[in-house]
């Protein structure tokens, strides 16, 4: 690991205004995805602020009827929640399905929806890889592509956002809310959040540089089955294959998916479709796939996944 | 453990440096004037230790090769395999993935607090009884994971088993995805729930 200079922050607006002076800043939440990178120096920051005792851990309702969830809340802490279990519960189940409980104790709200991929080859440092080194090549494009993505790839990077949580919260429509250096704050929704990898798969969210989540909003709540259901390679501690978090009642459907893209993938237009069936659906939320041979079970997978949870919510 | 000099951290956004030179120090801005060494102060399994520690130096190493406290293990370094269980606050956490310096003024528990030769935690005597483990290496952090994963039944944590999440009830099949963080390369895995299910039925 590379040396580094580490600070507590006390508020906010001076951890990101810290960030955006300090050349080479990370901020540093639950550690469980950045201290992984540094080990293998994937990430090299030369400062981290800690921004966990900034006084975003706490759980609180909005003026609209919804929720506020502070960036620090612990996945644990998330899942637990009374509230959430009973009015979005889709995000309990999501939240319980990733990782392990030790990692979940740690794991944080703003952490998770900023966690890096797991393209073995953005692990892999002797080989090329334009997330890793903008420039280098892409290793997963001819290479060992069985998880990756099939939908709103580019020819740059066809790698996976791995968050289950996200998945979540693109279903219930939730908006991130920041700081930035300059002290203003703004809310970005959770559609617009994730980039897909275009030509600069290195940038994967529209925060700006020592923009600082502050937290996670959540619109009233609206009801219907919550369902998360996650296709992975063993039962318990693995990335998803391909999920889906799903909020569906009789005659209508939300429905986005996890270990498609580069970020939750939902077509609202496709949601419309729910009384033609699952067939339907897919047709609609997958066109202009990109598959490879390896990787293409993923399709006909996600649309047994849709008919399931239909099946679930009697649409 | 003074929580005047953390609040005094806080505050003034003091900063440590791993390595840095004198000149270097002098150079960098007032506000983050970094000091070579971290200085960390952890109560761990009760006590109070104090330490100076290069920051790049994890929770798990400040533990084993500081405090010389070699119960708990390093299997991946990595998030991956349990066998750094500790718990911080009560809570268990990898402390691989973790660096001491973030935990200034945190209590840690680790094994040795937990029991020792003589007056066993029943946690540790089921596995004995059970014959919960092989080579042993796993074992500090299944034992570890395993008192603190009861707490979170007790305390209605639901878990991905959980049928309804406002219901959380024990049973073999929550022990199984709740220990799932702990890799036991022995597979020693019945004799290990086995051996919790002793000490949740109050047998151990
Ligand atoms: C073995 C293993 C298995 C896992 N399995 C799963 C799984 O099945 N499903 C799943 O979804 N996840 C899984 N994870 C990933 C885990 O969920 C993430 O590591 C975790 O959520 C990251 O949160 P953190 O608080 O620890 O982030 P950190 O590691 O602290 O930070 C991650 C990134 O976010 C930035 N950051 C943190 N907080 C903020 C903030 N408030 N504002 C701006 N930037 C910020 C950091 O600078 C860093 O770049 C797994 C991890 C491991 C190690
Ligand atoms: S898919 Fe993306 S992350 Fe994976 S090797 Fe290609 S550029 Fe890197
Ligand atoms: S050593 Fe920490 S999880 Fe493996
Ligand atoms: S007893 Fe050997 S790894 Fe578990």
């Amino acid at each position: 690991m590379k040396p580094f200079t580490y600070q507590r922050a006390a508020t906010p607006a001076e951890a990101a205004r810290v960030a955006a002076e300090m050349p080479g800043s990370r901020f540093i939440a639950g550690g469980t995805n950045l201290l992984d990178l540094m080990k293998l120096q994937i990430e090299t920051p030369g400062h981290l602020v800690d921004v966990n005792h900034l006084g975003l851990d706490r759980i609180e309702p909005t003026a609209e009827g919804g929720l506020r969830i502070g960036a620090m809340v612990r996945n644990t802490d998330l899942a637990a929640d009374k509230r959430v279990r009973r009015d979005y519960a889709v995000l309990s189940r999501a939240l319980l399905s990733g990782a392990s409980a030790q990692l979940r104790n740690k794991a944080t709200t703003g952490g998770n929806l900023l966690q890096r991929t797991r393209c073995p080859y953005f692990y892999e440092p002797s080989k090329p890889c334009n997330k890793r080194v903008p420039g280098s090549g892409c290793a997963a494009l001819g290479g060992f592509n069985r998880n990756l993505a099939v939908l709103g790839t580019s020819d740059k990077c066809i790698a996976t956002h791995p968050s289950d949580m996200a998945v979540a919260m693109r279903v219930l429509d939730a908006t991130v809310e920041t700081v930035s250096p300059d002290g203003t704050t703004r809310s970005i929704p959770i559609a617009d959040f994730h980039r897909l990898p275009g030509d600069t798969p290195h940038i994967e969210t529209q925060l700006g540089r020592g923009e600082l989540i502050t937290g996670v909003m959540l619109p009233a709540p609206i009801g219907g089955l919550h369902v998360y259901r996650k296709v992975r390679d063993r039962a318990s501690y693995a990335f998803a294959v391909v999920s889906i978090a799903a909020v569906v009642a009789p005659g209508r459907a939300r429905l986005a998916y996890g270990g498609l893209a580069h970020k939750p993938w939902r077509v609202e237009a496709a949601e419309a479709l729910v009384a033609d069936g699952a067939a339907a659906v897919a047709k609609t939320a997958f066109a202009g796939a990109r598959t490879t041979p390896e990787n293409a079970f993923k399709l006909p997978l996600a649309q047994r996944l849709t008919a399931s949870v239909l099946a679930d919510g009697k649409v | 453990m003074s929580l005047t000099r953390r609040d005094a951290m806080i505050m003034s956004g003091v900063a440590v440096a791993a390595g840095a030179t004198g000149t270097e120090a002098e150079s960098a801005p007032a506000s983050t004037r970094p000091p070579p060494q971290a200085d960390i102060r952890l109560t761990v399994n009760g006590q109070a230790r104090r330490l100076q520690l290069d920051s790049r130096v994890s929770l798990l190493d400040a533990l084993r090769e500081h405090l010389h406290l070699t119960g708990s293990k390093k299997g991946c370094d990595h998030g991956q395999c349990g066998a750094c269980t500790v718990t911080v606050n009560g809570r268990r956490i990898n402390s691989c993935l973790s660096l001491a310096v973030m935990h200034d003024g945190d209590e840690i528990g680790t094994i040795e607090g937990l029991g020792r030769p003589g007056r066993l935690h029943p946690m540790q005597a089921a596995f004995i009884a059970h014959d919960g483990f092989q080579c042993g290496y796993c074992t500090p952090g299944q034992i570890c994971s395993a008192v603190a994963m009861l707490e979170e039944i007790k305390d209605g944590i639901p878990s991905h088993v959980t049928e309804d999440l406002n219901d959380v009830r024990y049973s073999a099949d929550e022990v199984r995805e709740r220990m799932s963080g702990n890799i036991c390369r022995c597979a020693a895995y019945p004799n290990i729930v086995a051996a919790i299910d002793d000490v949740h039925g109050g047998r151990a």
